[in-house]
């Protein structure tokens, strides 16, 4: 196995002894550097699997590998280290009274000497376009700079992974639009596997890799022009397809070929442009 | 009912250094039985301005009118109580707010505050389920073993069961997954007509506002930035991005087509499948390039 990915092998968990599965038996590997979204309807077990990739949780079944080492009570300071997390609401992930102090929380908590805490908030609070805001207090920064504080906060810690557990479901269309160019930065500039959990399927189609997740199973793994292809399957799990995919969808059955089912706005266009010149 | 707001400022801590004027001197009004979408970034004063329309805050400046109810900068309301059984709110994240021991018991505790006789309770709680479509067979179950889904509409069903003239919804589908967000709009939209609601969405978003409501309000520092028809508000991108939004997506998409073919498709709420044949018709020359 690689040393720079995390593994889940034949993993099952549940939340009580008489309480149903949530996972079943689920596999899938995360390799180093990748884009991998999770998706998949409420109660899939999407969130589950975020939880148990840092020790949040335990399977009761099967193991966990997070860069070749086995996630157990033992580890977990270890692995925290590795995988951050981001969750869903901003507002519940501040404990300094200002962005720098809550930059500085998660560092302490790992023991850091000063001198590297004063460096990594600089290159961190950088990272995410928040330097001007080191003194301010969180509570006043809109919702797409929280998260994104909330970002720097995990960065500091020099993660190899970092999840993002609905990120941007409470953020208005800036805030997202931050949310999102803030990973693909972060991505293009150094070595770090992502991955997105979300319903919003606009962002699924900017990962390299997606997984769907349908009760407790994984119900596909592709890319997200193979899994958007699946059109009604999707529907039928409790999901959608995007815009994009609906419309290309009509615009074949309306007779026009497309040489290939379009991800986003650019190449749906293209295939425009292609029918519009040829005929 | 009609909703009036006449010049109304709310400010938050005045007086001290955290004073801050979360609605400036705003003046809108709706009319009874339309849907009204309400957007604006975070920190517009989308949630201020919700909290007036059941009397959980009271204007610091200005008068808001709803119905035959009355909250002006000043002067007590003796018809608080009335007010709040007439409109229903659904908060964010509604299901947090459960607590009994039966789905039954929960979308009851409203109408049992509000001194409404049992059978009559009994009856509302079976007519608010129906509603949101909640198996009957749930209404024994303890709400925290149902779904986030199923949790929400419970939390819901609690709201309904006031029988409110106004439905006021902050969020509604956040969290939930496509399949579930659709089913929740759907279920607004229809009780909406049924009841011949007065409904007031807060959202994010552009889609649902596009699909749903008649009329759009857009805040921006507390005050109304635009106001209009969801076709023509839609139609201001530039204006949109100014104060941090953005336009729907099948908009964004036929101005993208505009841009490239340089042939003008408007966008008057058509399906998909029609755009379909309108793009298909403009590649094989229906339509001429301008």
């Amino acid at each position: 196995m690689e040393k720079s990915q995390i593994e889940f092998r034949n993993v099952s968990f549940r939340y009580h002894d008489d309480s149903p599965w949530v996972l079943k038996n689920v596999s899938f590997t995360i390799h180093s550097d990748e884009w991998l979204a999770i998706i998949g309807h409420n109660g899939s077990g999407k969130s589950t699997i975020a939880k148990l990739m840092n020790g949040l949780l335990f399977p009761q079944e099967g193991e966990i590998y997070v860069s070749g080492e086995k996630v157990v009570p033992e580890t977990i300071w270890d692995v925290r280290k590795q995988v951050g997390m981001v969750f869903q609401n901003p507002d519940n992930q501040f404990v300094g009274t200002t962005v720098r102090d809550d930059v500085a929380f998660g560092m302490e908590n790992h023991g850091l000497p000063r001198e590297v805490m004063v460096e990594r908030i600089q290159e961190s609070l950088d990272a995410v376009g928040m330097q001007e805001y080191e003194r301010q207090e969180p509570h006043r920064l809109s919702g797409g700079q929280k998260q994104r504080v909330a970002i720097a906060s995990v960065l500091a810690v020099s993660p190899k992974y970092m999840i993002f557990d609905e990120a941007t479901a409470m953020l208005d269309p800036k805030g997202r639009m931050e949310i999102m160019q803030t990973i693909r930065d972060l991505q293009s500039e150094r070595s770090l596997s992502v991955v997105t959990i979300t319903h919003d399927l606009r962002e699924v189609t900017q990962a390299d890799r997606v997984i769907v997740m349908n009760d407790g199973e994984v119900w596909m793994e592709g890319t997200p022009r193979d899994v958007f292809s699946k059109k009604n399957r999707l529907v039928e799990i409790g999901l959608d397809t995007p815009f994009v995919s609906k419309l290309a969808e009509e615009m074949k059955s309306a007779g026009l070929p497309l040489s290939r089912e379009p991800l986003n706005h650019q190449e749906l266009l293209e295939e425009l442009w292609t029918l519009d010149s040829t005929r | 009912m009609d909703i009036r707001f006449d010049k109304v400022s709310y400010v938050y801590q005045p007086n001290s250094p955290f004073e801050h004027r979360a609605l400036n001197n705003l003046s809108f009004s709706i009319e009874s039985g339309s849907f009204v979408a309400i957007i604006g970034h975070t920190g517009s004063g989308k949630s201020t301005l919700l909290q007036h329309l059941n009397g959980l805050v009271q204007p610091t400046d200005g008068e808001v009118t709803i119905g035959p109810y009355q909250l002006k900068a000043g002067v007590k309301n003796k018809q608080l109580r009335e007010l709040r059984e007439k409109v229903g709110v659904v908060f964010q994240y509604p299901e947090h707010q459960l607590f009994e021991e039966t789905v039954a018991k929960d979308i009851a505790f409203g109408p049992e505050n509000f001194g409404v006789d049992q059978e009559e309770v009994q009856a509302r709680v079976k007519d608010a389920a129906k509603a949101t479509q909640l198996d009957n067979s749930l209404l024994d179950r303890s709400p925290f073993d149902l779904s986030g889904g199923q949790m929400r509409r419970v939390a819901i069903s609690g709201v309904l069961a006031m029988n409110p003239e106004v439905l006021v919804l902050d969020e509604p589908t956040a969290g939930l997954d496509p399949s579930g967000q659709r089913e929740i709009m759907e279920m607004f939209n229809r009780l909406h007509e049924e009841k011949q609601l007065t409904t007031i969405l807060v959202t994010h978003s552009m889609e649902d506002a596009l699909s749903y409501a008649d009329h759009i309000l857009i805040l921006n520092h507390g005050e109304v930035y635009r106001e209009g028809p969801p076709l023509d508000i839609f139609k201001q991108k530039e204006a949109l991005e100014d104060v941090q939004l953005d336009v729907p997506e099948v908009i964004e998409f036929l101005s993208k087509v505009k841009e490239q073919h340089g042939v003008e498709i408007p966008y008057e709420g058509q399906t998909i499948a029609e755009l379909a044949k309108e793009l298909a018709e403009m590649v094989r020359g229906g339509r001429d390039h301008e």
